[in-house]
C-alpha cells in the first residue's frame, strides 16, 4: 500500500507540473504580453501610458526575463497564493474567484448526488434485467446522455420553459433575493433555480455511471463467488446486493473526487448558456476579453484540482479493496 | 431444521446401495436460449443418488455436468432454464417432494439449497468474495439455515474449520479469502457446505484446481465427511482415477446425455459403451496412481449446436452401425441387474 | 433427435464423419473480416446509425448540390422567416411544391410574410441555381428547389427558414455539416498518426520507452479538456483568416483525442500476439503472411475504426461547443457551431425555434456515430478487452 502511495504521489506531482506548463504557456500565446492588453484597455478609458513607465510595468512584473525564469516566478507566485489582478473584473484573481465558488461547489455536488440517485439504481436494475424493455430504455437514454452536448440540453430545456410558461431560466437566485442576505427563503430560491442546471450538468455523469455500472455488474454477475452464495440459499437480492454490487459500487464511488473537477470544467459551458454566476461563466468572459491572470488561474486550478481528485479516486480505489489495502502486511 | 435434530435423526435411516434413493434425476432437459440458438446442454438425464454413497459422474468437458448439478439445486444462470424433467428428493422427514415442483426462487427451495443439499465447486480461489471475510460468508449459511445465536454460529464455524484441518480456525473467521492457500480454501468451502448439516453434498470438481497431494487429502477429507455425517455425496470430476478411489456408482455422460451407469465396480471390470471403453483403455494405467485429465478420444467433441444425428457419439465410436446410429437415438436401458447403458449394441 | 433444426441459423450438419470435418473446417477458414461482418449485422441499431452516418457523409460531398439557395445570400427583408414544408401532392394530384410566402408591411414598415397556400411556388428537381464547384466541375444544377431563385422570399424556398439575415438555414445547414464534419476528419487524421506511431511505439518496444509513454497519456487523460480547449482557442487572435483559424481548431480538438487511439493500437498489438484465433491460424498451418493479412489486420482495423468513429463524434461536440461559445471557428465560417451561435439568445429562439435545428442534426449524428463505433467494437471484440 505504501509503495502504492508513494508511486501515485509522484505521478499526481508530474502531471501537476506538466498543467501548470500548459496553463502558463496558454496564457502567454496571445500575441504581446498582458502590459500591452493593460495599456490598450486603459488607453480606451483615456488613460495614456507612457513608453517608459510602460518598461517599468515591464521590469515589475519580469516580463523582460527569459521565459524558464518567468514560469519559475509565475509559479512560485501562485502556490504563494498570489494569483495575480484580473483587469477584466478590476479585482484581484484570488477575489474573483472566490466570489462565486460557492456556487460552483454546490452545483456541482449537487449534480454528484443527482449522479449517484439516478445512475446507480438504474444500472443495477439494467444489469439486472439484462435486454428487459427496461434496460433498452436505460441503455437508449444512457446514449442520449452521452451524446447530447451539455449547452444543447441547456438551450433547448431553457427554450421550452420559456415558450410555455414564459419564465426565463437565468442566474441562480430570483431578482428580490439577488442583494438581500441569506435567509430560508432566498435558500430555497435558490434550490429551486438549482434543480434545472444540477441535472442538466448530471446527465452526462449519470449516462456514463448507468452504463459502467451495468457493464461491472454484468461482469460481476458471471463470476463464482456469486453461484456459490446462490448455493448456500440466499434470495436472489440479498445476494446481488451483497456481493456482485459492491463490487461494481467500489469503483464507482472512488469516482466522486474524478468527477467532481470534470463537473466544475463541465459546468463552464453550462453557466455561459443559463447565465449562472459561477466561476465558470467569469472565465469565459476572462478568456474573451484575454484577462490571462484571470483564465490562467482557472485553467490552473480546475487542472489541479482533477489531478488531485484522481490522485484520491486512486487511494479510495485501492483501500476499499482488501487485496491491495492489505498488500505487504 | 435446525442442525441439532437433523444429526439426530438421521442414524435410524437407511443407507447404502439398497435403500430408496434420496435424489433421483428422470429426464432432465436444461437448455441455453442464446442468440445463435438453442443449446441442450442438459438433455434428458436420469440417475438415483442413494443415502450415504457416493454418485460420480464423468464426461469430458462441456458434456453438461455441472450443469446438470446446478439444476439440481435449480441455480442454473440465464441464458439457462430447466425445460423438463423431475427431481425426486426424498427428505429428512421420508416426504418425498419434486423439487422441480417448488420455484427456484422460493423459500422452500432455499431452505433446501444450501441447508439439505449443499454444493462445493471447482476453483476454490474465485468461489468466495474477496471483499468479505471468512467467516462472514460461512455465517450467511449458519444464519440462513440454523436458528443459532451469534456467537454459537461463530463457534460452531470455528468448530468446522477444526474438523477440516484448517490451523488457527477462530483466527482465520477474520481473514479475507485470499489469504488463504488453494488446499486451505478447498478446505473452507468444504467446511461452509458441510456446517449446515446436509443430506446430500454435490462437489463439482472440487479437486481440478489442486496439486496432486492436495487432491488426495480433500478427497480424504470428504470421505472422512460422508463417514461422519452419513451423507451421500454426487462427485462430479473428469478424473477416473478419482471416481475409482471415492465412488460406489458412476454415471457417464456424453453430450448432455447419460451414455451409462452402474456400480463402480462394473464400470471398471465391464464397461459397456463404447464411449466408457473407450474412456477406460485411454488411461494406459490408471492403478499406477496417474491422475490425469482424460487424453481426448479420437476426433474432437462436437460443439453443443452441431449435434450429430442420431446417437451423438456415433462419429467417433468405433463399433458404428452404418443406417443405425446415425439415424436413431439409442434409449437408456438396463442390460442387467445392475448396469443401464444407451447403445444399440444392447438394444434388441 | 433433429439436431439441425435446433441450430436456426446455423448450417445444418449432415450425420457423417467426414462432411462433420469439413463444417468445422469451414468456420476457421471463414475470415475474421467476415465473422466481424456478421457479428456487426446483428446489432440492428448499428446499422441504422452506419446508414445516417454515411448519408452524412453524403452532405459532405454533395453539400452545395443539395443546397437550395446561396447559403451566404442575405436580405434584410426576409429575416427569420419561417420553413415552408414540402408539399408532395396538390389536392390528390402529385405536384411538388411549397406554399409561396406574401409579403406585407406592419405598421413599423417592416416586412411579414405569410404563407399562402393558394398559391404554389413549383419545386423542380435537378433545377438550376447558384454556380459551385465538385470534383473541379463547375456546375448550377442542385438536387431540387426553385429555378433561379431571387433574393425575394417570394420568389424562393426556405424549407428550414432563415436566419437574422435572412439567409436560408437549410442550405447553411449542409454547408455546416461540411465543415463539422471535415474538422472531425482532419482531425481523426491527425489523432491516428499519433496515436498509431505512439501505439505502436509502445506496444513495439515495451519496457521503459513503453512506461513512459503510457504514464504520459495517463497524465494527458486526467487533464480536463473543457477550460484547456476554451484557453487554447481564446489565445488565438481574431483576426486569422478562416482558414488558419480552421486548421488551428482541429488541431486543438485532435490534441488529446489521440490518447484513445494510442491505447487501443498498443492493446491491440500486445493481444494480437496471443490471441487465439493467431494461435488457431499458426497450428492450421497458415503461412506467416496470411495469418497477419487474413487474422490479424481486420481485427485491428475494426478497433482502430471503432475508436475513430467514437473519437469523431467526440470531436464535432468540441468543435460545436467552441464555436458556439465564438471561441471556436467564426462567422463567415459556417459551421454547425457557427450555425448555433445565433440561437443563443431566448428570446430569439423563442421568435425563431428553427434556429435550433442544427442542433437536432448534432444530436442525431453525434447518436449514430457512438451507436456505430459501439456496434464495431462489439462486433471485433465481443467479450471486452
Ligand atoms: N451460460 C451459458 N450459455 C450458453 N451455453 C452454456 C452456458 N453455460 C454452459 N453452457 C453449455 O452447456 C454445456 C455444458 O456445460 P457444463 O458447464 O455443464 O460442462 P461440464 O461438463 O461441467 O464441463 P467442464 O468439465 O468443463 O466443467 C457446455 O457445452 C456449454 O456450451
Ligand atoms: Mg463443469
Amino acid at each position: 500500500m505504501l509503495s502504492f502511495i508513494i508511486r501515485r504521489t509522484i505521478y499526481a506531482i508530474i502531471a501537476m507540473w506538466a498543467v501548470s506548463v500548459i496553463s502558463f504557456v496558454i496564457i502567454n500565446l496571445p500575441a504581446g504580453d498582458f502590459v500591452t492588453t493593460y495599456i490598450a484597455t486603459q488607453a480606451a478609458t483615456g488613460n495614456v501610458i507612457l513608453a517608459d513607465e510602460a518598461e517599468n510595468l515591464r521590469d515589475v512584473y519580469g516580463l523582460n526575463d527569459p521565459i524558464y525564469v518567468q514560469y519559475v516566478k509565475w509559479i512560485t507566485r501562485i502556490v504563494r497564493g498570489e494569483l495575480g489582478f484580473s483587469f477584466e473584473f478590476n479585482a484581484p484573481v484570488r477575489q474573483v474567484i472566490e466570489q462565486n465558488l460557492a456556487n460552483t461547489l454546490l452545483l456541482a455536488l449537487g449534480s454528484v448526488v443527482f449522479i449517484w440517485i439516478v445512475g446507480i439504481p438504474i444500472g443495477i436494475y439494467s444489469a439486472v434485467k439484462q435486454y428487459s424493455p427496461g434496460d433498452y430504455v436505460a441503455t437508449f437514454l444512457g446514449f442520449l446522455g452521452l451524446g447530447i452536448p451539455d449547452f444543447l440540453i441547456a438551450l433547448v430545456v431553457a427554450y421550452l420553459v420559456f415558450d410555455h410558461f414564459g419564465i426565463l431560466l437565468t442566474g441562480l437566485y430570483s431578482a428580490e433575493y439577488l442583494t438581500a442576505p441569506w435567509s430560508f427563503g432566498k435558500a430555497l430560491d435558490l434550490a429551486q433555480h438549482l434543480v434545472l442546471p444540477v441535472i442538466i450538468l448530471g446527465t452526462a455523469g449519470t449516462a456514463s455511471l448507468i452504463r459502467i455500472m451495468r457493464a461491472n455488474l454484468l461482469d460481476e454477475l458471471k463470476k463464482p463467488y456469486v453461484t456459490t452464495a446462490r448455493a448456500k440459499g440466499v434470495t436472489e437480492w440479498q445476494l446481488i446486493m451483497k456481493y456482485p454490487v459492491r463490487y461494481a459500487l467500489n469503483p464507482v464511488l472512488s469516482l466522486t473526487a474524478y468527477i467532481l473537477p470534470f463537473l466544475i470544467s463541465g459546468s463552464v459551458v453550462l453557466s455561459y448558456v443559463l447565465d449562472l454566476p459561477t466561476v465558470g461563466r467569469d472565465f469565459l468572459r476572462a478568456l474573451t476579453a484575454q484577462d490571462i491572470y484571470l483564465s490562467g488561474a482557472i485553467i490552473l486550478g480546475t487542472g489541479w484540482l482533477t489531478i488531485i481528485g484522481t490522485f484520491f479516486s486512486d487511494l479510495l480505489l485501492a483501500w476499499v479493496d482488501p487485496r491491495i489495502r492489505l498488500e505487504g502486511d | 431444521m435446525t442442525t441439532e435434530t437433523a444429526t439426530d435423526q438421521t442414524t435410524e435411516q437407511p443407507r447404502g446401495l439398497d435403500a430408496d434413493p434420496v435424489i433421483s434425476v428422470r429426464d432432465l432437459e436444461t437448455h441455453f436460449f442464446t442468440d445463435e440458438g438453442v443449446v441442450r446442454a442438459v438433455d434428458g438425464v436420469n440417475f438415483d443418488v442413494h443415502p450415504g454413497t457416493t454418485m460420480g459422474i464423468v464426461g469430458e468437458s462441456g458434456c453438461g455436468k455441472s450443469i446438470t448439478a446446478k439444476s439440481i439445486l435449480q441455480i442454473v444462470e440465464a441464458p439457462g432454464r430447466i425445460v423438463n424433467g423431475e427431481i425426486q428428493y426424498r427428505r429428512q422427514s421420508g416426504e418425498a417432494v419434486n423439487l422441480l415442483d417448488y420455484p427456484a426462487n422460493s423459500g422452500r427451495m432455499r431452505a433446501i439449497r444450501g441447508g439439505e443439499i449443499s454444493m462445493i465447486f471447482q476453483e476454490p480461489m474465485t468461489s468466495f468474495s474477496s471483499l468479505h471475510t471468512f467467516g462472514n460468508q460461512i455465517d450467511e449459511a449458519l444464519k440462513l439455515h440454523t436458528n443459532l445465536s451469534k456467537d454459537e454460529r461463530f463457534e460452531l464455524a470455528v468448530d468446522w474449520l477444526a474438523r477440516v484441518g484448517i490451523p488457527n480456525p477462530s483466527q482465520r473467521m477474520h481473514e479475507y479469502p485470499f489469504r488463504f492457500s488453494g488446499g486451505q480454501l478447498q478446505r473452507a468451502m468444504i467446511a461452509m457446505a458441510m456446517c449446515t448439516n446436509p443430506k446430500v453434498l454435490i462437489a463439482d470438481e472440487p479437486t481440478t484446481a489442486l496439486d496432486v497431494t492436495t487432491q488426495a487429502q480433500i478427497l480424504d477429507l470428504l470421505q472422512r465427511m460422508q463417514e461422519e455425517n452419513d451423507m451421500a455425496i454426487v462427485f462430479i470430476t473428469h478424473d477416473l482415477g478419482v471416481i475409482a478411489e471415492i465412488a460406489d456408482e458412476v454415471t457417464v455422460m456424453y453430450l448432455g446425455k447419460v451414455v451409462e451407469s452402474g456400480p463402480v465396480n462394473d464400470f471398471f471390470d465391464a464397461p459397456l459403451h463404447p464411449y466408457s471403453r473407450a474412456l477406460l483403455t485411454s488411461i494406459p494405467s490408471m492403478f499406477t496412481g496417474s491422475r490425469e485429465r482424460l487424453p481426448s478420444i479420437s476426433g474432437s467433441i462436437p460443439h453443443p449446436q452441431n449435434r450429430p444425428s442420431g446417437c451423438a457419439f456415433h462419429p467417433r465410436c468405433q463399433s458404428f452401425i452404418n443406417g443405425v446410429c446415425d439415424i436413431r437415438e439409442p434409449n437408456l436401458v438396463s442390460v442387467n441387474e445392475e448396469q443401464d447403458v444407451s447403445c444399440f449394441l444392447y438394444e434388441d | 433427435m433433429v439436431a439441425g433444426s435446433q441450430v436456426g441459423h446455423q448450417s445444418d450438419t449432415p450425420g457423417s464423419n467426414i462432411s462433420d470435418v469439413d463444417a468445422e473446417g469451414e468456420i476457421e477458414v471463414m475470415s475474421q473480416r467476415q465473422l466481424i461482418w456478421r457479428r456487426f449485422k446483428r446489432h440492428r441499431l448499428a446499422m441504422v446509425a452506419t446508414v445516417i452516418v454515411v448519408l452524412f457523409y453524403v452532405v459532405v460531398v454533395f453539400a452545395d448540390f443539395l443546397a437550395t439557395n446561396d447559403p451566404e445570400d442575405s436580405e434584410a427583408d426576409r429575416q427569420y422567416t419561417p420553413p415552408q414544408w414540402l408539399r408532395l401532392f396538390d389536392g390528390i394530384k402529385p405536384d411538388l411544391h411549397v406554399c409561396r410566402l406574401v409579403g406585407t408591411r406592419d405598421q413599423f414598415f417592416r416586412k411579414v410574410y405569410e404563407r399562402d397556400c393558394e398559391q404554389k411556388v413549383d419545386i423542380r428537381v435537378f433545377g438550376r441555381g447558384y454556380e459551385y464547384s465538385l470534383f473541379g466541375l463547375k456546375l448550377d444544377r442542385h438536387l431540387f428547389g426553385v429555378d433561379h431563385p431571387e433574393l425575394t422570399a417570394e420568389d424562393t424556398v426556405f424549407i428550414l427558414g432563415t436566419d437574422v439575415q435572412g439567409r436560408d438555414m437549410y442550405s447553411r445547414l449542409m454547408r455546416g455539416t461540411r465543415l463539422s464534419l471535415l474538422i472531425g476528419l482532419i482531425g481523426i487524421f491527425i489523432s491516428l498518426m499519433m496515436g498509431t506511431v505512439l501505439g505502436a511505439v509502445s506496444g513495439f518496444y515495451g519496457g521503459f520507452v513503453d512506461n513512459v509513454i503510457q504514464r504520459g497519456i495517463e497524465i494527458i487523460r486526467s487533464i480536463p479538456t473543457v477550460p484547456l480547449y476554451l484557453g487554447l482557442a481564446a489565445a488565438f487572435p481574431a483576426d486569422w483568416s478562416v482558414e488558419r483559424r480552421f486548421f488551428a481548431i482541429t488541431i486543438v480538438v485532435s490534441l488529446f483525442a489521440w490518447t484513445e487511439l494510442a491505447r487501443v493500437v498498443r492493446g491491440r498489438y500486445l493481444a494480437m500476439r496471443q490471441e487465439d484465433f493467431v494461435t488457431a491460424a499458426i497450428t492450421a498451418g497458415a503461412s506467416q503472411r496470411r495469418i497477419i493479412f487474413r487474422h490479424m489486420l481486420p481485427s485491428f482495423y475494426s478497433h482502430i475504426i471503432a475508436a475513430s468513429t467514437l473519437n469523431l463524434a467526440f470531436m464535432v461536440i468540441s468543435e460545436t461547443t467552441l464555436s458556439f461559445l465564438g471561441l471556436g471557428l467564426l462567422p463567415p465560417a459556417i459551421s454547425y457551431g457557427t450555425l448555433l451561435f445565433t440561437a443563443q439568445n431566448l428570446q430569439t429562439v423563442a421568435l425563431a425555434p428553427w434556429l435550433l435545428i442544427p442542433g437536432l442534426f448534432v444530436v442525431v449524428l453525434v447518436l449514430s456515430l457512438n451507436f456505430m463505433g459501439d456496434g464495431i467494437r462489439d462486433a471485433a471484440d465481443p467479450y471486452g478487452s
